[in-house]
């Protein structure tokens, strides 16, 4: 506002002149305001690495969700015959060694690994939001509370704690996602707990009380949307360790159960046969580590894009 | 100050006791017990046996003799290791994930920090991206893929390190790298960070107009504040170090502590898993006050939060 | 300036790095050349052992420890497992209907805490294991002696109702529940070790599961090496024992057992010149060992039996026809040559080849025809209308790959849809005891060297069965074979009663196991053991 006051001082006539239609275009831009979010995708568009990481998170995700249909092979058909052969105009990863074509399982693979990641960050997102939300906001004892009980969580041993969960629920793909889920979402209430709390001094708040909004719906239509910046950003980088975590449980032989098969299970068979069947590893390590890299990068930036003090050049 | 610690020693006992009472009855309710062996056990066998560690007793009974016990420091026999107690077991094999975790640490910090330094100093050139980029990999790929690789790589082809065993300096290298490379990358990530932070702020600026030079910028005035995140990150690092080194461990067959927490938990072995449970917690409290204390020694309105 | 001291740090860093490096790297000796010219064997030895106790052990790696350090009556022959070697027995008889029999131990033999090895100290010992407090699990393997199952049972607090007695200090003299003419091969188990008496009842009692009397400040034992050191995950090491009564054969100075789990690890290790002997090779590295390293590289009868147990309580399973067109319908030669690759050999029976006196069965053949008209003639043409089975395996990626490998060839050749599934070892076993499964992978390797050990599983109600399939017939035949008067009559009963385990078919056999291995060229006196029983005191050094 105190801009455009400039503008007319500096002007020094109120009377209209052939500026007015560029200084009008300037005062609509000014007016349309400059929401976080498109100063934050202004940002994170100046950010190469970024970019880059999320069009390769892309291509990903297509080759991953899309790629088996181009195939002709069907990742469970085996060859015993032919056994593990290195890349070949026939196999371009090769096969494994009981005669699968490995670019397909590579992709299917992906498939596996991403939903994993996905609906465990989904699970750990709702779960660290809601309860991250409700202690920032109710405070005094009920958040002293809640917050040691989220110290005695990070107290346990989480090896010990997977492995149990595992064993009772590791039947189904869909409570694993859960289990992993429910190991994640720590962080994501710290964060989300803290912004809360500053959000709360702000007058908006104030407002929304004393209009005697219900405690939900300050949470849920005023708290939570103004956190997102930082949760998104956790998310971002939940997904790689959750990925990771699956890797682990597959090492263990507890992951991802046949039929199906993730990343992980395919880099741990890949890690025994190193070094007489070197493929069998490579490519499934390296579209896991691509897969991280951009996750992580894309979580950087958005951080760096998120948060109006850091990015200064 | 004082006030302050005792409260918060005080809250880490009640976790203790919380995280006590959640372990031991998570483990009662999953399935599979000690005992269950590929030859069959005769039912009075398995009765004998299950009498001789007390599991024929309720749930709760149980739960609070365990309690009595390892409150005077008895953790039990394992079940599943005959003529080995509890405390044997940690007490032979913590040493060893110390040195591992300590060297790992070491080793973590001294790549990590410097490089976190260096690309925040540098920020946007080749000097940040290859650092992080190559701390990236360290994240990015899973330690029973580095760990095997290097073992090819220095063991088998170059032929200069032992592959597997604990029996002398020359062991702790590989193990302690394949470890510690994947924390030097948190290390370098988190350092970056908050050096970046740091330097953004705006006395910094006012320093740079007033003439003052870059390096005493960097050294005295944003290295303390900098290094807060990685220091903060210290005690999870050492916990998550000692008991997530199970991998490491299986590669590199080192004889410490996180192959008994896979262990215990494959073998349902209660006691075994109480004590290293309660090992871990204990570790975790203590290392978060220390970092509580040193933060509200730097900053006093921590206090009031 | 800032940066020029990193890079120098750094290059300080480097330099300090390199340097141990390079100190560590020490010549080019190997590990394996010093220890055998010292006379040390090294030895990689799977899983970490649970304990050292003869009588609460049950486990492979156990075994491989303690028979170094304890010797029972009859000890193992090097070459011939049939042959029972004189352990502390110098020499035995039995009356004609095999039913009695008297061992006369030596005079020198001696405990390592100066104690004779007296026959009451077999008395001692079989007592305890039979115990029912005791609570061991190899305790039914000596239900072979007359009253020993009552005792077990706790039926009776008496032991003098059990068959074995201590005539004088020499004698010992077993009284059997029926004719048992390979009674001594069954005693080289370590089920019948004896234990010291007095070191025992220092410790805790006979009955006291937690006893210290065999950790290694307190380890008693008679056999050619005792304990020296036991860190746990890293090292067992046993030392040349200079009382033992026949020390002068023993060649070798010491042992030092590696617990190494992780079977890649192990291949390492001994390609860096660290083990001797390993206990394991992983599957898929077979082939180009054999290439690369055939004189190194093991593969030998081993005496068991891979096999997938049937859940005959649940339909379709409960008929036979259809568990018979499993059977005949995967290629278990294709599974052994391009999955497994360890010289296995297809089980065309249950109980394996290699039991001399008895001849495997071949009734058991890859027929994808038989399968399908079977399969149909159960209701089931193509497989149409078969329900969706589950294998359950436990966590391993050999099972796992047998298991997927079963599951294309099923569905080729029957068109039946079957899905795999693991659980952890604990759960795994739950499972298979409570009949909550499917098909189940299982596994038997066999005491000792007869039918008996494994056709007896199968009897009904056993607690070794899990399959819930049961026969009076079966029963009546293993039970005829156990009383049999002559060996002739007891293997045609063992016959028999095999052929009806065949034609129900509660388990699919698929392949026979065998020992694969890798074995160090310098050493010498390690024979193929269809038991992997190597007795230490033959095994020596080329260089020595």
């Amino acid at each position: 506002m105190s801009d455009i006051s400039q503008t007319a001082t500096l002007q020094g006539k109120p009377q209209p002149d052939p500026a007015a239609p560029a200084v009008a275009a300037m005062l609509d831009e000014l007016e349309e305001g400059s929401s976080l979010w498109k100063d934050a995708w202004a940002r994170l568009r100046k950010n190469k690495l970024a970019l880059t990481s999320l069009f390769l998170f892309i291509v990903i995700i297509l080759f991953c969700v899309v790629g088996p249909f181009l195939s002709p092979y069907d990742s469970q058909a085996q060859n015993l015959l032919v056994g593990a052969e290195g890349p070949s105009a026939a196999h371009w990863f090769g096969t494994d060694t009981l005669g699968r074509d490995l670019l397909v399982r590579v992709m299917e693979g992906g498939r596996i690994s991403l939903l994993v990641g996905l609906v465990a960050t989904t699970v750990s997102l709702m779960i660290g939001v809601i309860f991250g939300a409700v202690a920032g906001y109710m405070g005094g004892r009920v958040d002293a509370a809640m917050m040691r009980f989220v110290d005695l969580l990070y107290a346990l041993p989480f090896t010990i704690f997977v492995i149990l969960l595992m064993v009772a629920f590791g039947r189904s793909l869909w409570l694993m996602f859960v289990a992993i889920g429910c190991v994640e979402w720590l962080t994501m209430a710290r964060i989300v707990r803290s912004g809360v709390i500053g959000l709360k001094k702000q007058e908006f708040v104030e407002a929304a009380v004393s209009l005697g909004y219900s405690h939900t719906r300050i949470i849920m239509r005023h708290l939570i949307p103004n956190v997102l910046g930082p949760v998104i950003v956790i998310s971002t980088l939940t997904v790689p360790a959750v990925m990771l975590l699956e890797a682990f449980l597959s090492f263990l032989g507890l992951g991802v159960q046949p039929p199906y098969a993730s990343w992980g299970v395919l880099i741990n068979e890949g890690q025994q046969n190193m070094e007489i069947f070197p493929w069998l590893l490579i490519f499934p390590a390296f579209f896991f580590a691509l897969t991280l890299f951009c996750l992580n990068f894309l979580g950087d930036g958005l951080r760096d894009a998120l948060d109006p003090k850091s990015a200064k050049d | 100050m004082l006030k302050f610690v005792a409260g918060r020693l005080l809250q880490g006992i009640l976790v203790l006791l919380a995280i006590y009472a959640v372990t031991f009855f998570l483990v009662a309710a999953t399935p599979g017990s000690p005992f269950s062996s590929e030859r069959a056990i005769r039912p009075e066998i398995l009765a004998q046996i299950e009498a001789f560690y007390g599991y024929d007793k309720p749930v709760f009974e149980r739960f609070m003799t365990s309690l009595g016990n390892a409150l005077s420091g008895e953790f039990g026999p394992s079940a599943v290791y005959a003529n080995r107690t509890v405390t044997d077991i940690i007490s032979e094999s913590f040493p060893v994930s110390l040195k591992l975790g300590a060297l790992s640490l070491l080793l973590a910090m001294t790549l990590g920090i410097p490089a976190g330094i260096l690309a925040a100093v540098k920020r946007n050139t080749w000097l940040d991206y290859v650092p992080m980029s190559a701390a990236m990999v360290g994240i990015c790929l899973p330690t029973f893929v580095m760990g095997p690789m290097l073992a090819l790589v220095f063991g088998i082809i170059l032929k200069v390190l032992p592959v597997a065993g604990w029996f002398g300096p020359e062991f702790w290298i590989l193990p302690a790298a394949t470890l510690g490379l994947v924390y030097a990358a948190y290390f370098a990530r988190l350092t970056r960070g908050g050096m970046l932070e740091m330097l953004n702020q705006d006395w910094v600026r006012t320093a740079r107009a007033k003439g003052v030079k870059e390096t005493t910028i960097i050294w005295r005035h944003c290295l303390k504040g900098g290094l807060m995140p990685a220091v903060t990150f210290l005690g999870p690092a050492l916990a998550g170090i000692i008991s997530g080194s199970f991998v490491v461990e299986t590669i590199f067959q080192v004889p410490g502590l996180g192959q008994w927490f896979v262990r215990g938990a494959l073998n349902r072995d209660d006691f075994l898993i109480l004590g290293l449970t309660v090992l871990f917690a204990t570790m975790i409290v203590i290392m978060n006050l220390l970092v509580d204390i040193v933060q509200v020694a730097l900053n006093p309105r921590l206090k009031y939060e | 300036m800032a940066i020029s001291k990193l890079q120098s740090f750094t290059r300080i860093l480097l330099v300090a790095l390199l340097g141990s490096l390079i100190a560590a790297c020490s010549g080019g000796q190997r590990e394996t050349d010093n220890a055998a010219a010292e006379g040390i064997l090294l030895i990689g030895n799977g899983t970490e052992p649970k304990g050292l106790d003869p009588h609460l052990v049950t486990g492979v790696p156990e075994n491989h420890i303690i028979s170094s350090l304890i010797e029972g009556l009859i000890a193992y022959h090097p070459t011939d497992d049939l042959i029972p070697a004189p352990g502390v027995a110098e020499s035995w008889e039995s009356n004609d209907d095999y039913t009695v029999w008297t061992f006369t131990l030596r005079d020198d033999a001696v405990w390592t805490n100066g104690d004779p090895v007296v026959a009451g100290d077999f008395t001692y010992s079989w007592q305890r294991i039979l115990t029912p407090m005791l609570g061991s699990e190899y305790a039914p393997m000596l239900y072979v002696i007359k009253g020993a199952q009552a005792f077990h049972a706790g039926e009776t607090e008496d032991f003098s109702t059990v068959g074995v007695q201590a005539m004088d200090e020499k004698t010992l003299q077993v009284t059997l529940e029926g004719p048992t003419p390979h009674f001594p091969n069954m005693l080289k188990h370590y089920s019948f070790f004896p234990v010291n008496p007095r070191a025992v009842e220092e410790h805790g009692g006979m009955t006291d599961r937690q006893s210290g009397w065999s950790t290694v400040e307190n380890f008693v034992g008679n056999g050619p090496f005792k304990l020296k050191s036991w860190v746990t995950n890293q090292m067992i090491e046993v030392e040349r024992n200079t009382d033992y009564w026949d020390n002068e054969t023993v060649k070798l100075n010491g042992i030092r057992f590696f617990p190494v789990e992780n079977p890649s690890t192990e291949e390492t290790m001994y390609r860096s010149g660290r083990l001797h002997l390993t206990s394991t090779v992983p599957p898929d590295k077979i082939p180009s060992l054999r290439e690369s390293v055939p004189e190194q590289l093991r593969i030998e009868p081993y005496l068991g039996s891979y096999f997938y147990r049937v859940n005959v309580t649940r339909a379709p399973f409960d008929n036979p026809k259809v568990r018979q067109a499993l059977a005949v319908s995967f290629d278990k030669k294709l599974l052994v040559e391009k999955v497994t690759k360890g010289g296995q050999a297809p089980a065309t029976g249950f109980v394996p080849a290699g039991i001399p006196g008895y001849d495997a069965s071949t009734k058991v053949q890859y027929d994808p025809e038989l399968g399908k008209k079977l399969l149909a003639e159960a209701g089931y043409p193509n497989g149409k209308g078969f329900p969706k089975a589950e294998i359950l395996i436990n966590t391993s990626e050999s099972h796992r790959k047998i298991a997927e490998a079963m599951q294309a060839m099923w569905k080729d050749n029957l068109g039946i849809d079957v899905g795999i599934y693991n659980q952890e070892w604990k759960v795994y076993l739950d499972s298979q005891s409570n009949l909550d499964y499917d098909f189940s992978r299982s596994g038997w390797i066999g005491d000792y060297v007869h039918p008996t050990t494994f056709l007896e599983l199968f009897t009904t109600g056993n607690g070794n069965n899990d399959t819930g399939w049961g026969s009076a017939q079966y029963d009546a035949l293993i039970a005829k074979a156990q009383t049999a008067q002559s060996e002739e009559d007891r293997v045609q009963a063992l016959h028999d009663a095999e052929e009806i385990l065949l034609t129900e078919m509660p388990v699919l056999p698929i392949y026979w196991y065998t020992l694969v291995y890798m074995k160090d060229t310098q050493l010498r006196g390690w024979e193929p053991k269809v038991l992997d029983n190597h007795p230490y005191k033959y095994v020596y050094f080329e260089t020595n």
